[in-house]
This record gives C-alpha cells, structure tokens and sequence, in this order.
C-alpha cells in the first residue's frame, strides 16, 4: 500500500460554505460547516437579548456619613426599572446603608449627611437632596424589613393604613385596594376570612407576607427588602422568593440579602459591595458564573477570611 | 484563576473535595491515554492481550466516571458552587463524557487492530494509521497535561491540531477508496481501516471539546461552536 495522500481540496476552505461533495466519492467532508440560515437566527436573538430595561434609579457618586464615619464611598449604579437588584457583601460593607438611603431612613440619625444623588427617574427627582420632602420620598418607595413587623391592628387595617394616611376616604376604594395588596402579595386566600383578626396572629411568613401587601398598598414605584427572609423557614422563604418574583411585574425591587443562593436565584442585577464601596455591578447570571472582580469571586465562592 | 485557586476556601472539608475530584479526572485521563497508546500499537505490533488489557482498563474508567459523577451531584447538592467552582463542576462533568467516549473508541480501535493482525498486512504496516494514531494520542496527552495545569495556551494548541486530523482523515478517506476501486479483494481490510480512522478522528474531537470547556473554566468564555481564528481572536486581542 503506497500512501498516495493527496491534497484534499475541502478542508481549510475559508469561503463559508460547506463544500461541494467530491465527484468521485459522493462524500461530503467532515468540515462542513457554515454561517447558514440558523447562524443568522442566532445571533438575532442575541442581539434582541441585550437590550436592557430603562433606567428607574441611577445613583452618582453617593457618599454617606454617619457623622465622621464614611459608610458609603461613591457609589455608582443604575437600577433598572421592573428588575431585581440584589445587594451582598459582608456584614458591614454598607448595604443596607445604601438600601435605606433610598427611602431616606437615615434622617434621624443625629450628623449623618449625604454627598452625590440617587435620581429617580423619568422625573428626575433627587431623592436625597435637603429639600425633598422625606414623607413623599417614602410614599413612591417602600420598605419591608428583615424581622416581620406588623401593627398592632388588624390584618386589614393593616393594609389600609398607609391608604388613610394618602388621604382615601371611600371605604370602598380602600377595600378594593386592601384586597389588591393582598393578593399581590399572595396572602388573600388565606386570610380573606378572617381580615378582622390581629395581624400579630397570623405566622412569621404570613406576617413578613403581610408587610408586604403593607408596602404595596400605596403603589410604590420601587420596593426596598431588607433580608426579608432571614427569620423565616425554607418554606416561607419559598414563597416570599416566588412573591419578589411576581412583583417584578409591577415593581422596581431592590434586595439586601445575605443568602447568596437567594440572590442568584431572585435578581437580575446583582451589586457586590466591600467595605462601603461598591465592587462589582454586573447582571447576576455573569456575578454568579463569571464575576470580573478577584474580590466578587472570593466572596461568592467562600473564599473570605 | 489558577490550580492554586482551588484552595482557599474557608472550608477545608471543600478545598479537598475539589482538589480530589481534580486528582480523579486527571486519573481517569491518564488511563484512557494509555489505553490509547496501547490500542494504537496494536495495529502496527499485533499483540492479542492487547484487546484484554484494554477491556480491562475500560472497566476501570467506566467506575471512575461513576463515581466522578457521584461526587460532582453531592458538591452541587451541599455546597452550592458558584463562579470559578460551578465552572469547575461544569467542566468536570462535561470532560468525564468525553474522556469515557475516548476510551470506548479506543477499545473499538484494540478490537479491530486485533483482527487486522490476522490478516496479511500491507508493506508499510499501515504507518498513514500510525501516524495519526500519534497524532491523536499527542492530542489526548497535552489535553491532560493543559487540564492539570489550567494551561489554555496549550489547550489552544490542542484545538489547531483538530484541523490536521482532519485533513489527515479525508487523505486516508480517499485513498482507501482508491485501493477499494482497483482491487475489490482489499474491501475487507480497507473497512477495517476506515473504522479505525473514524475512531481516531472522533477520539480528537472529544479532545478538542475538552479543551474547549477548559478554556471556559479558565477564562469563563464559551468557545464552542467557533472557528479556531475566532477563538484565537478572542482570546489573544492584542495580537490579532
């Protein structure tokens, strides 16, 4: 057997095109592939993939003081409206800090001041400028907080609290509104038979379920969650992740959490924060499978300490 | 990241799962590529243990990918891996598949090299089989070899060579066809030939996947599904 190899004429073929099959043979060679039709689909979707949601808040250059301590060091970010965004980073990296300059919680603390904006779009409004009134800042922005904390009232009036204090008067309104939040916040069913009963009866989850449809009651246009499901079992956590899920529909979320899982698994973007600086800000598919930053890496994978 | 990066989790007990597991792949690399070796030679040096001892290691990597695959599930399920170790896990997964192919068509290679030797042989003693026999074991080698050392420089070279191979397997392709059209008496062993070339082709191409899924643990980007100057483009910008 002589090898008489000849030059094959199909491979390193550059034209794109799948070779012709060879006349003598009728084989098509193994190299055959080519930007056809499907390639072309592809890369549409890919294209149609990258365009983001508009921008609900940017925050420019926030610096926060409490007193002489500097807990925020510049941070920059855009979150994106109808989107989750998660915070994570250490105890003490400023999260939820930054979560609570938001709804400007920090006014009472005796010295603090805040540098640089949080703008909230489309009107421009600086939430944290001395002139805004915080009271309206709180009504387009709510807060749930990490221990379950309902008023010592009923389920409804629970609700309906922050409805009153925006000035509803029509009773009817007012329930209809109390049962939207409710729903919305995937409580209805299982106290619509009972929604004079204290809101101190009902379980942890059900309580944290029931700050919620508080929070949404007055339609807020982004939501603040404070590790929402730290005191809560796997089960509750479940739900409550499902219900952040939902509201995107409706909602702007912003989520302090140190479950990692739990941030992987309910936001969009994903921002890592250390030690009062904002570290990395990424979509969260990316922060979890390939972050750009040795520290975000570290830190996700438990490798700190 | 680096092999190094492996290892620095606050949890020790995780550090070592993950660096066992490493260990376990590269083992299990190491048998099909002697497998490889073994089944390569007995085309040119007819040996009938040849086929035994290459069943026998095919047991071997067959439990080895059981119990890879046992481990991969339990880090998953306890540890929740994220970022450069869910890449890891990824990866691992992925490359046992390859690897056991690997050793099945090295395996169908022993078998019909042990029938080949039976046959009168031809007077180059099918060197154009040898050669891209070594070819392709070189491949296998250096696949290992950049995997235990996250090296995507030589995982890229591994991913040129996929063009010889082949370029090597449509010669030989042809040639047989030749043989088969002047002397149709030579169509059982040109068959013969042909199905071990097909297997060494296939055997570069799991090669070359495991190289791809490397470069993706290292650098986090996806290489699949792209022409060898793309890669090359998208991993060295400066250069290109």
């Amino acid at each position: 057997m002589e090898p008489r190899v000849r030059k094959n004429p199909g491979s390193g073929d550059q034209s794109g095109f799948p070779p012709a099959t060879d006349i003598d043979t009728g084989i098509i060679p193994i190299r055959a592939s080519g930007r056809g039709m499907l390639q072309v689909a592809v890369d549409e979707a890919r294209r149609s993939q990258a365009v983001k949601a508009p921008v609900k808040a940017r925050v420019e250059v926030l610096d926060f003081y409490y007193g002489e301590f500097k807990a925020l060091k510049g941070l920059s970010l855009e979150v994106r409206e109808k989107q989750v965004t998660a915070l994570i980073g250490p105890s003490g990296c400023g999260k939820t800090t930054f979560l609570r300059c938001f709804n400007r919680m920090h006014d009472l603390v005796p010295g603090s001041h805040y540098d640089g904006s949080i703008t909230l779009l489309p009107e421009n409004l600086n939430l944290v400028a001395q002139d805004i009134d915080p009271i309206e800042v709180r009504m387009r922005i709510g807060m749930v907080f990490q221990k379950p904390n309902p008023f010592p009232k009923s389920i409804f009036e629970n609700v309906a609290y922050g409805l009153r204090l925006r000035g509803m008067r029509s009773q009817i309104r007012i329930q209809e509104e109390v049962e939207k939040a409710l729903r919305g916040a995937a409580l209805w069913d299982e106290v619509k038979d009972r929604l004079g009963s204290s809101g101190l009866s009902l379980s942890g989850g059900q309580q944290q379920r029931l700050c919620i449809a508080r929070a949404l009651a007055p339609n807020p246009e982004i939501l603040l969650f404070d590790e929402p499901t730290s005191a809560l079992d796997p089960i509750a956590t479940a739900r409550i992740e499902e219900l952040i899920a939902a509201l995107r529909e409706q909602v702007t979320v912003l989520i302090v959490t140190h479950n990692m899982q739990q941030a992987a698994r309910v936001s969009d973007y994903t921002a890592f924060m250390y030690l009062g600086e904002l570290i990395e800000f990424d979509e969260t598919s990316k922060i979890f499978t390939n972050p750009s930053q040795k520290a975000t890496e570290d830190y996700i994978t438990g490798r700190y300490g | 990241m680096s092999t190094e990066g492996l290892s620095h989790h606050i949890s020790s007990r995780y550090n070592e799962d993950l660096e066992r597991l490493r260990t376990s792949v590269l083992e299990m690399g190491g048998l099909v590529e002697r497998q490889l070796t073994q089944a390569v030679g007995g085309i040119s040096e007819p040996d009938a243990r040849v086929i035994v001892r290459v069943a026998q290691e095919e047991l071997q990597v067959n439990q080895l990918e059981r119990s890879i695959d046992e481990d991969c599930s339990r880090i998953l399920a306890t540890r929740g891996p994220t970022a450069s170790d869910l890449r890891l896990i990824i990866t691992i997964l992925k490359t046992i598949t390859d690897l056991e192919r690997i050793g099945d068509e090295g395996e169908k290679v022993a078998a019909i090299a042990a029938r080949l030797a039976m046959r009168e042989r031809p007077g180059n003693r099918y060197r154009e089989l040898r050669n891209l026999g070594d070819l392709v074991i070189g491949m296998v080698h250096d696949t290992m070899d950049a995997f235990a050392r996250f090296d995507t420089e030589l995982a890229l070279q591994v991913l040129r060579r996929d063009r010889t191979v082949d370029e090597e397997y449509e010669g030989i392709h042809r040639q047989t066809i030749t043989f088969m059209m002047e002397d149709p008496r030579s169509i059982r062993r040109a068959l013969d030939v042909m199905w071990v070339v097909r297997s060494l082709e296939r055997i570069g191409d799991h090669a070359k996947n495991i190289c791809e899924y490397l470069i993706y643990l290292v650098l986090g980007k996806d290489v699949r599904h792209t022409k060898i100057e793309e890669i090359e483009k998208e991993l060295h910008p400066i250069k290109a």
